[in-house]
């Protein structure tokens, strides 16, 4: 049974990691009749034509991603994934990687040729030890087969992959980061402009992709933009892989065209709550990203309706809120990963995301003083387009929606030194200090 | 700046690659042109080797990738993943995170408190376990959610907890 109109498709096509059933099903003949004939631009062009935008998270448009790179530049260049998908809720990358690596060597092929590159880099997540070890085994056999190497598919273009294991560090998902990360430093973000398409890995021309991105590729140079504007909206275009996580009936992986209502996707896809929960809020796109109240439920899936909304598309996690569990505690649990995660290199977000957590951990635990949420707010409303990287604002962001939308609950705890709504978990004090 | 306080902790004085550590340091570096790219494949093999990351196996990382060992110890230091002390055989990593938070994680956590008698980064006695909380695993759709080691263990409860510890002697 198909799980969805483009990248899910066929992705529980038993062996699929194997080239020989990749190969079966249409396989590296988009990058066949590819490399070395169409001109890299009319690639560039296609991508750019589709609509297609970053799925990692900032929803970048792509071809113009790749138009940046200069057309000049002596230096070598280099396509990087980002498969660090380290954004909580997420786990999209992780399916596409275990069950169809060959379709992300295949969309690196592409976009290296595109953008005149001859060397990828997968960065990997330090968990996604197995994965590393999916994708080298797929590397290897494509080496074999004369797809990947010095002429790529007898195309006479030279490209090779090599993956790379990050070992538990939320901010290399920031593209910066993660080139400083892949350079042997500490993953500590970068100034932007220079932007990597211009000063990116070892100082040269770089793109850095999301795993979702890249395995969208493929079909896109093969069937035409049009074709892929079958699915979404204008400014969304395509199909998008949505993980659903909470206390649904059936949580997992969905691809759905953008524009999808979100509604549907948890209440008829995913089956509803489970028995005896009511929706209370989602996060729509990774935790980092501002909730919305069940009133908004049926907010279409896309860039801009989220947008509008006061929130983000994200990276497409989708984590259900029941009526059960408490807003302060939840946030306390974000924050919390967000001061775990802080890369220290600026003071808003070092300082901030700490703050944040100690007036969460007292809000909850019945220590709140008189001024504490106002004081929360101001941190955040400090840390919020004041720190170096977006790791700041993604800490800043899901505060600002949770006191827009609970602030009764915030009050509750502050007042009354306790829940408002029943807790059916048991929170763990201190957690992770 | 996820560790927080890190001690180094005494170890063997000095280790050398077995053969075939050595090889995987030889291909890691050649997959990159420039040998400082090199530095968390190779702290990964040492890893592999010794288990965690001795002051001794921090030196010979330095050597190989030709970094001042300061360097290095900053890198390995930054990173959850790297052991900088001895962890137990098996090494209990629980995500804490929100959506496994919501599918009961903070419960699950307690249990195996009770259960091994040690706390977050508490080995038993007998150096069978380290059980550790950890931030989000990418598991959130099967949560909640451990790894011991790099092996996932997807949507535990009490009772799948107590069979996954008979298995892991």
């Amino acid at each position: 049974m198909s799980r969805g109109p483009l990248l899910f498709k066929d992705i529980d096509t038993p062996n699929l990691t194997a080239l020989e059933v990749y190969r079966r099903g249409g396989g590296y003949e988009t990058a066949a009749a590819t490399v070395g004939k169409t001109p890299a631009e009319q690639v560039i062009e296609v991508v750019k034509a589709s609509g297609l935008r970053g799925r990692g998270g900032a929803g970048f448009p792509t071809g113009l991603k790749w138009g940046f790179v200069p057309k000049a530049s002596p230096k070598p260049r280099y396509i990087v994934c980002n498969a660090d998908e380290s954004e909580p809720g997420t786990f999209k990358d992780r399916e596409l990687m275990e069950k169809n690596p060959h379709l992300l060597l295949e969309g690196m092929l592409l976009a290296g040729y595109a953008i005149g590159s001859h060397v990828g880099y997968v960065y990997l997540r330090g968990e996604f030890e197995y994965i590393q070890r999916i994708l080298d085994r797929a590397i290897a056999e494509a080496r074999s087969a004369g797809i990947l190497g010095t002429s790529s598919l007898g195309s006479g273009y030279a490209f090779e992959i090599h993956t790379h294991l990050g070992a538990g560090a939320y901010i290399c998902g920031e593209e910066t980061a993660l080139l400083s990360s892949l350079e042997g430093f500490r993953g500590q973000p970068r100034l932007k402009p220079p932007f990597p398409a211009v000063e990116g890995l070892y100082a040269c021309p770089t793109v850095v992709n999301n795993t979702e991105t890249l395995m969208a590729v493929p079909p896109i140079v093969k069937h035409g933009a049009a074709w892929y504007r079958q699915w979404g909206t204008e400014q969304s275009a395509g199909t998008k892989i949505f993980s659903v996580s909470g206390p649904v009936r059936k949580p997992g992986n969905y691809e759905v065209p953008l524009g999808y209502s979100m509604k549907k996707l948890i209440e008829d896809d995913c089956g509803g709550m489970v028995t005896g929960l009511q929706l209370k809020a989602v996060i729509p796109g990774g935790s980092s990203v501002p909730l919305l109240p069940a009133a908004d439920l049926d907010t279409p899936l896309d860039y801009e309706s989220m947008n509008a909304k006061g929130t983000f598309l994200g990276s497409g996690g989708v984590i259900v809120i029941d009526d059960q569990t408490c807003i302060v505690d939840a946030l306390w649990n974000i924050t919390r990963f967000y001061e775990h995660e802080s890369c220290g290199k600026c003071t808003p977000c070092r300082e901030g995301t700490y703050w944040m957590s100690e007036v969460l951990e007292r809000l909850e635990h019945g220590g709140g003083k008189p001024g504490d949420i106002d004081l929360l707010a101001d941190v955040a409303d400090n840390i919020l387009g004041k720190s170096f990287c977006a790791l700041g604002d993604a800490a800043a962001m899901p505060v600002q929606g949770a006191l827009k939308h609970f602030r009764e609950e915030f009050e509750f705890h502050a007042q009354r030194k306790t829940c408002l709504v029943n807790r059916r978990r048991e929170s763990v004090a201190g957690a992770n200090r | 700046m996820s560790h927080g306080t890190v001690m180094p902790v005494e170890g063997p004085e000095t280790l050398a690659w077995s053969e075939k550590a050595r090889a995987d340091v030889a291909e890691a570096l050649a997959r990159y042109p420039v040998p400082r790219s090199a530095v968390m494949p190779v702290l990964w093999i040492a890893q592999r080797e010794w288990g965690w990351l001795p002051p001794a196996a921090l030196r010979l990382v330095a050597e190989s990738v030709g970094l001042p060992e300061s360097e290095v110890f900053g890198i390995a230091t930054f990173y959850t993943m790297f052991n900088l002390k001895p962890v137990g055989r098996h090494h209990l990593q629980v995500c804490m995170t929100l959506s496994c938070s919501l599918m009961g994680s903070d419960r699950l956590f307690r249990h195996l408190e009770r259960k091994l008698g040690v706390g977050h980064g508490g080995t038993t006695p007998d150096g069978r376990f380290t059980l550790r909380k950890v931030e989000c695993l990418a598991a959130c759709g099967m949560a909640p959610c451990l790894q011991v080691g790099f092996d996932y263990h997807e949507n535990l409860d009490e009772a799948k907890v107590d069979a996954l510890l008979e298995e892991l002697k």
